[in-house]
């Protein structure tokens, strides 16, 4: 079931107000965000986004592809390194 | 045998099922083409004539995506997901199921038939 068209997009007001407030002065900063649930918008595209995975943050370079994707699909929770193998 | 979009060639079926020999097409798509061409549904494949083929043909032509053409959309779809770094991306990458499923058992589709591990202890009581 995908999101209802009427609502919109979510974004975290927060992260968006800082995205647009730098795309006006033309800054580019790393924001550091736990908003993994955010959509991201075009206004994205260019800024780089660090976005916490549970542990840490993982800088994510936004792409035009990735409009439309959640800033969560591009920072992996869990680290697989393999199964068993004798006594480590 | 009948020839409609290059390589497919339905024949003693009913015009409903044959259509959907075509990747791309499946029952309910095979009807509304039917419909839209004012064609019988249980007419045989075999029974049509060149007239209604024709139809048929404009039909696929002008408003589906088929065989080669929607398999390559699908590729380049998963391929972009690759790119982009996405978690269905990785997923599609090493093989393992895309959509949140569990793969602590089954999962056998994607990750491809048993790899049995010699000697693994049974769990003790």
């Amino acid at each position: 079931m995908s999101r209802s068209l009427k609502k919109g997009p979510f974004i975290d007001y927060k992260i968006e107000k800082r995205i647009l407030e730098m795309n006006k002065s033309g800054k580019k900063k790393v924001v550091k965000t736990w908003s993994r649930r955010s959509m991201i918008s075009p206004d994205f595209v260019g800024h780089t986004v660090a976005v916490h995975n549970g542990n840490k943050f993982i800088p994510v370079y936004i792409t035009e592809n990735m409009v439309g994707h959640k800033l969560g699909e591009f920072a992996p929770t869990r680290i697989f390194r393999g199964h068993g193998g004798k006594e480590r | 045998m009948t020839r409609i979009v290059g390589v497919d060639l339905p024949n003693e079926k009913r015009g409903e099922i044959g259509l959907t020999y075509i990747f791309g097409i499946g029952k309910s798509n095979a009807g509304k083409i039917l419909d839209k061409a004012g064609i019988d549904r249980d007419m045989k494949v075999k029974d049509w004539s060149d007239d209604q083929l024709n139809i048929i043909r404009k039909i696929l032509n002008d408003e589906y995506k088929l065989e080669g053409e929607l398999r390559s959309e699908t590729q380049m779809n998963i391929k972009r997901l690759m790119d982009i770094g996405s978690y269905r991306g990785i997923r599609h990458r090493i093989g393992m199921p895309v959509r949140g499923q569990n793969t602590k058992n089954n999962a056998r589709t994607r990750k491809g038939r048993r790899k049995t591990i010699a000697n693994k202890k049974k769990a003790t009581k």
